[in-house]
């Protein structure tokens, strides 16, 4: 290494303090914004917790049942928004999650029906498992392709997803549920190891390898860098194509394996079980603290995310509020951290002076 | 910085970059003519000339991105020919993009690294991503370039114009860049910040590198170049030294006077 020559000293840093100042300042805001989740929630259960002691003279957060409710209340959505926070941070969206997830409920509902007879119970639940998120990742591949090779906008494309993969779904279920019978689905769905439902330790663990994928490896960061300038990433020479199909696939699977834990839950399959479940992934995502523009999120965040609208719609129905409520308070909640997130670009998007 | 190869294997003043009678044509129009120019290590040269007269075609034939319909390229010495701009950059040929470099919302390190990054493995076994390593290859590269920057586990978005191009020109000389093509990298630049980066890529000169620099900037030519390449549609009007030449020359020759 040539040693570098020696520096004229005009521009060396006579301006350290200030600018050290005013960057803490800036960090620290920047990681208040960053938690604004988990600080939306902790309101939200000291909220709960304050009107429950009031009206109800008893605790609302350390009720074991209520927490447990919440966590199993929160399980699909938060599935289905860990694959969403991947795709929005990419710079894109994944519309056809929902279906996705109610395709994948059954086809695990019809092949742990159609394999337990000759596999036994576990085998069948372990092999219709798999085999309900293959199928799930084929409508994540279709939109990996239509949105990596053939250029479709991701809003679109899977829009289209959305439709087919509720048409198949329902056809496969012949327009009605199909139960399942399975002692030992049935017991993944709804039973316990030390007191904590199986459904929230498969979710914990499956939640937090996204966490490690999207923090830690070559993926991840390369899922970032697509989102904030996807020219950038390709003249950095990773494989834009390549990216984007295995994204989509990935969040396709993540829906997949929602229908699994659903269909366990409730020992059958629909086609209609993750609708009303897209749009709260997308709150999830957004209030946890992804821009829609791509670029920012992460997975705990989202998690947050997930947990504030579940406590919230969990929350109003146990101090008995019309549930109406819920859609506005979700709404408002939405609102708010989109503001947020904005005034913190305003805020970070000043640029440290020389 | 131990993937960093010894620079300077070529000596200052030896050949680095030869263009030998380079074309090329879209079609029927000649946009590059039988154009030939030499960068030595350790010089400046300026590519100048109106809006069309060829410098574009003339860097991205370069750099990789347009096959020359005729003569060659030739990198210290050997006959090189590049079937895409990341074939050239393997070789050491790098172009700063003005504005497409960087990720913003990544850190210094992980540009240098983008789509290269180091992995460690966490506990023994699991592969996590090298931050630490990517932190300490920015620091140094960064001093390096002679710039100092505390935040290195902030996004690039935080820092200013001339320093986020610092770190596009630092991440080509992590990865060894022998040539570095820059366009236009004072344009979008507030005066001191212009400053910086015509002090930068003095650094790369004293480094032994090669720089091809465009600019409509006749004095940041005159302040960093050794010489200037006038092209005029699509051939070479002149070449001058810049000790030997004034602004009013290069302007006839630019405008055919």
């Amino acid at each position: 290494m040539t040693s570098p020559p020696a520096a004229p000293p005009a521009y060396t840093p006579h301006v350290a303090p200030q600018a050290d100042h005013a960057d803490k300042a800036r960090t620290f805001m920047q990681r208040v914004a960053d938690l604004r989740a988990w600080l939306f929630l902790a309101f939200l259960i000291l909220g709960f917790e304050v009107w429950s002691r009031i009206s109800f003279g008893g605790t609302f957060l350390f009720n074991p049942f209520n927490i447990q409710s919440i966590a199993v209340f929160a399980v699909a959505p938060l599935l289905l928004a860990t694959g969403q926070t991947f795709v929005i941070i990419s710079g894109g969206i994944d519309l056809s999650l929902g279906f996705i997830m109610g395709l994948a409920a059954v086809v695990a509902a019809h092949v742990i029906n159609w394999l337990t007879p000759g596999m036994g119970f576990l085998p069948a639940v372990l092999l219709g498992a798999v085999v309900a998120v293959a199928v799930a990742a084929i409508p994540g591949f279709i939109n990996g392709l239509l949105v990596a090779f053939l250029k479709v906008p991701p809003f679109i494309g899977t829009l289209g997803m959305f439709g087919v993969a509720r048409g198949v779904a329902f056809l496969l279920a012949g327009g009605t549920t199909v139960p399942v019978k399975n002692e030992v689905f049935a017991a993944l769905g709804n039973g316990k190891f030390h007191g904590v439902p199986y459904i929230i330790i498969v979710t914990a663990v499956f939640v937090l390898l996204m966490h490690y994928l999207l923090g830690q490896t070559r993926f991840g960061q390369h899922n970032y860098a697509i989102g904030a300038n996807a020219q950038a990433a390709r003249r950095a020479g990773i494989n834009l194509k390549w990216h984007l199909l295995r994204l989509y696939i990935l969040s396709g699977m993540c829906a997949g394996l929602a229908g699994v834990l659903y269909a366990a839950r409730f020992s059958a399959g629909a086609a209609q079980a993750g609708e009303p479940l897209l749009l709260d992934a997308v709150a999830a995502v957004v209030i946890g603290g992804a821009s829609l523009f791509g670029g920012s999120g992460t997975i705990l965040g989202t998690v947050a995310g997930a947990f504030v609208i579940a406590v919230i719609q969990y929350g109003l129905v146990f101090i008995n509020v019309e549930p109406f409520w819920q859609f506005i308070s979700v709404g408002v909640v939405i609102i708010i951290s989109v503001l947020i997130d904005q005034a913190q670009r305003r805020f970070s998007g000043g640029r440290q002076s020389e | 910085m131990s993937d960093m190869t010894p620079i300077g294997q070529t000596p200052i003043g030896e050949p680095l970059l030869e263009v030998r009678n380079l074309s090329k044509n879209f079609g029927p129009v000649q946009a590059l003519n039988d154009l030939t120019m030499m960068v030595r290590a350790g010089e400046v040269v300026a590519l100048a000339g109106d809006n069309g007269a060829g410098k574009t075609t003339l860097i991205k034939a370069i750099s990789g991105v347009y096959q020359p319909s005729s003569g060659e390229i030739l990198l210290k010495g050997q006959k090189v020919s590049f079937n895409s701009p990341q074939e050239a950059r393997d070789i050491g040929i790098e172009t700063i993009y003005q504005d497409l470099a960087l990720a913003d919302n990544l850190t210094i390190g992980a540009n240098i690294f983008l789509g290269r990054e180091p992995m460690r493995k966490a506990f023994g076994f699991l592969p996590v991503l090298d931050r630490a390593k990517m932190a300490e290859a920015a620091k140094s590269t960064m001093a390096l370039l002679d710039f100092h920057v505390s935040r290195l586990d902030a996004p690039v978005s935080n820092f200013s114009g001339g320093q986020r191009q610092a770190v596009a020109i630092g991440r080509a000389v992590y990865w060894n860049a022998q040539i570095l093509i820059m366009d236009e990298p004072t344009a979008a630049l507030g005066v001191p910040e212009q400053r910086k980066v015509i002090q930068l890529i003095h650094q790369l000169k004293a480094q032994g590198r090669g720089v091809i620099f465009i600019s409509h900037n006749l004095q940041d030519i005159f302040a960093v170049a050794d010489r200037i390449v006038v092209l005029r549609r699509g051939v070479q009007a002149g070449e001058r030294r810049i000790s030997e030449t004034t602004h009013d020359e290069v302007v006839k020759l630019m405008v055919g006077g």
